[in-house]
């Protein structure tokens, strides 16, 4: 079989290879705990957003969603959701196709937890239900417990489990662009706005 | 040996530069501005060198343990699903992707950027057995629709102006020629792109790391374009060097906190995706494409250009590519990362790009990896010479020069007092052009004591045209 003679192929000539190199880390490096600053890990998620062209919205109840969700998006006709809080116009746990969400105008989900040295929100399969509901809708509103904010990346790969997801996403603000002349535009293929909503789970 | 036409980045720059007084400052400008970003990014993290260093030990660790990284990498990928392809070369990385989309039944596929499906060459290979391929990011889809190939790892299109893009788009989809505002242009590219996405049979993205200890691949974007590609259509397929593992998910955290810093500025690029077998509903495939890494890997020089991550810093410091535009590199992989790569591909047709660097260093300064770029360059330039690949432009300034490139130490004291940096780049990169900051200083940096790079940036930003 072809791929499996070329797979031996390719590691007799890296075997080879590494003969002719010194073999300096017998181990991977470990990775220090770097220390951070005790500040509090919420307002500088919120300034990592906005420059990524997400925005923060604290509420207190699911009513409160819902109502900023009519004044954000006005227009929307079909709004899906992952979340139990919040019915939408259709529950992604109905869809069977993710070509069926081609015409979501805003998608609802809840992200495990938000890192605060970028403003990015950490979304699996399990929480989209189906992946492309983060990618297809014109428009995300993303849950977020403001309990759960880790500083950076280190801290944030503590907690993904990527032996338990087949699909996981660090979304950091809405799709952008710059591939015309350096100049910023937000919804190049993805969503077109992100509007992050702190909310514990109920 | 190729009896290929060697690539002439001289003459390439020149004809950029000479084009009109727009495009080669304009390049010029965005990439030092995407530089800037990057210095910012860079102070403000305090353990930024500690990050570097460690980027590299396990880059150099897996390296030279690969064998052991990619058979636990397919154990685990296999595990969970993912069906997993090798390629000795680029001819059988297409091929095995065409013999997917065949048994498929795949006639239309949409892909996200990836420099590896470039260097394979893979869109004319399917296109030419009747496979529609269609690029999703709109830098790499403006450059299709020009039927050039990137211009830059990163931004594929960066050369390009507004005005370039409005009447491309003009003749290609039928716009208006006249409206060049990037929004405009970026939602006609959206609504253009979205039916394919939709209609696409297969999706295929690259791989910017693949965590042998899960089996899973990463692919970073800013548009969310390789999400859509793997999330909508049926079948995924990722193209994956096999210089791209890391050992442990841990790792990922060095790395994530370097690799958009590095290259545009920012803590991460947008979507940063994980695929750990396929998703549900989904088939996924890995092609692990070796097309000349594993010999690269016993070549003692030059082995440490395989921990590169793409970042595209050493570009946007580079004098030289930021006056000369990628294209003119005539290759895959242009800027100081390309000098050393595409080589490596065909020594005689890439033998110019060793000459076409000011040794400035400036590269090396940068590399969130470290890879020893500027030093392989000039290792690069001892191999060409030992060949008789003599330059073909500037030869009489490289002769004037030669007394020193025959003397490495007396040419090493003259690069640490930023010498060589005006001996041996294109006199017309440097002075042509008043505009540019590096041309209308002559003076050298006198005594060195910085770095060049260090004097580079404060001598620039003196001009304050940025
Ligand atoms: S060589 Fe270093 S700086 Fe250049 S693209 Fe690769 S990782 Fe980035």
């Amino acid at each position: 079989m072809e791929t499996t003679s070329s797979r031996e192929v390719i590691l007799k000539g890296i075997r080879y290879s590494n003969l002719f190199l010194i073999k300096q880390e017998a181990e991977a490096p470990q990775i220090p705990v770097f220390q951070r600053a005790d500040t509090p890990l919420k307002p500088e998620f919120e300034v990592h957003l906005q420059k990524a062209g997400g925005v923060a919205h604290d509420v207190s109840s699911v009513a409160e969603v819902e109502t900023k969700l009519a004044v954000l998006h006005p227009e929307a006709m079909v709004i899906c959701s992952a979340v139990p809080e919040i019915a939408g116009t259709r529950k992604v746990t109905e869809v069977h196709d993710p070509h069926e969400l081609a015409d979501v105008d805003v998608g609802i989900v809840r992200a495990q937890f938000g890192v605060a040295e970028s403003g990015a929100v950490w979304l699996t399969q399990e929480d989209l239900v189906v992946d492309a509901l983060g990618f297809l809708s014109q428009h995300l509103i993303v849950l977020l417990d403001p309990n759960e904010i880790v500083s950076d990346m280190h801290a944030a790969y503590l907690r993904v489990r990527l032996d338990e997801t087949a699909f996981g996403c660090f979304m950091m603000g809405p799709s952008a662009t710059a591939d015309v002349e350096a100049t910023l535009v937000h919804g190049a293929q993805g969503a077109r706005s992100l509007n992050i909503f702190f909310l514990p789970p109920m | 040996m190729s009896n290929t036409k060697k690539a002439d980045p001289a003459a390439a720059a020149e004809l950029f530069i000479l084009r009109d007084q727009v495009h080669e400052p304009m390049h010029d400008r965005f990439l030092w501005a995407t530089m800037q970003r990057r210095d910012a990014q860079a102070a403000a993290i305090p353990e930024w060198e500690e990050l570097r260093e460690l980027a590299s030990k396990i880059k150099e660790h897996t390296l030279t343990h690969l064998d052991h990284y990619l058979e636990e990498f397919e154990a685990n990928a296999t595990k969970r699903g993912a069906h997993i392809h090798w390629a000795i070369d680029a001819a059988e990385h297409n091929t095995i992707v065409h013999s997917i989309l065949e048994s498929h039944g795949v006639k239309e596929l949409i892909k996200s950027k990836s420099m590896l499906q470039e260097e394979c060459q893979m869109t004319p290979f399917l296109q030419n057995r009747g496979i529609k391929v269609i690029e999703s990011d709109l830098g790499e889809r403006i450059q299709q629709l020009d039927g050039q190939p990137p211009s830059h790892i990163v931004f594929p299109s960066i050369h390009k102006t507004r005005r370039d893009v409005a009447q491309l788009f003009a003749r290609k989809i039928g716009t208006d020629p006249n409206n060049d505002d990037p929004h405009f242009l970026t939602e006609v590219m959206r609504n253009n792109a979205r039916p394919r996405f939709l209609a696409a049979g297969a999706g295929m993205t690259g791989g910017n790391f693949a965590i042998a200890e899960t089996g899973t691949f990463m692919v970073c974007t800013n548009e969310g374009n390789a999400d859509i590609g793997a999330s909508v259509p049926p079948l995924h397929i990722a193209s994956i060097g096999i210089e791209k593992l890391v050992p442990r998910v841990e790792d990922m955290g060095v790395f994530l906190r370097l690799l958009a810093r590095s290259a545009e500025g920012e803590p991460l690029t947008q979507y940063s995706s994980h695929f750990t077998g396929p998703r549900k509903g989904g088939e996924l495939h890995i092609v692990l494409v070796d097309n000349g890494r594993s010999r690269r890997l016993g070549m003692p020089d030059f082995w440490h250009s395989l921990k590169c991550i793409r970042c595209g810093a050493c570009m946007n410091t580079c004098p030289v590519y930021r006056r000369s535009g990628g294209l003119a590199y005539g290759a895959t992989y242009s800027g100081p990362i390309g000098v050393i790569l595409d080589p490596t591909f065909d020594e005689f047709k890439y033998s110019e790009l060793p000459f076409h660097s000011t040794l400035c260093g400036s590269c090396t300064d940068v590399c969130p990896v470290k890879i020893d770029i500027s030093d392989q360059i000039f290792k690069w330039r001892r191999v060409m010479a030992k060949k008789g690949y003599l330059p073909l432009v500037k030869r009489l300034a490289f002769a004037a020069a030669g007394r020193a490139f025959g003397h490495p130490e007396e040419f090493r004291l003259m690069e640490e007092a930023g010498g060589p940096a005006l001996g041996y780049a294109p006199d017309f990169l440097l002075y042509n052009h008043s505009l540019n900051p590096w041309g209308r200083d002559r003076q050298l940096p006198q005594p060195a004591k910085k770095t060049f790079r260090e004097w580079y940036l404060a001598n620039r930003s003196e001009h304050g045209n940025d």
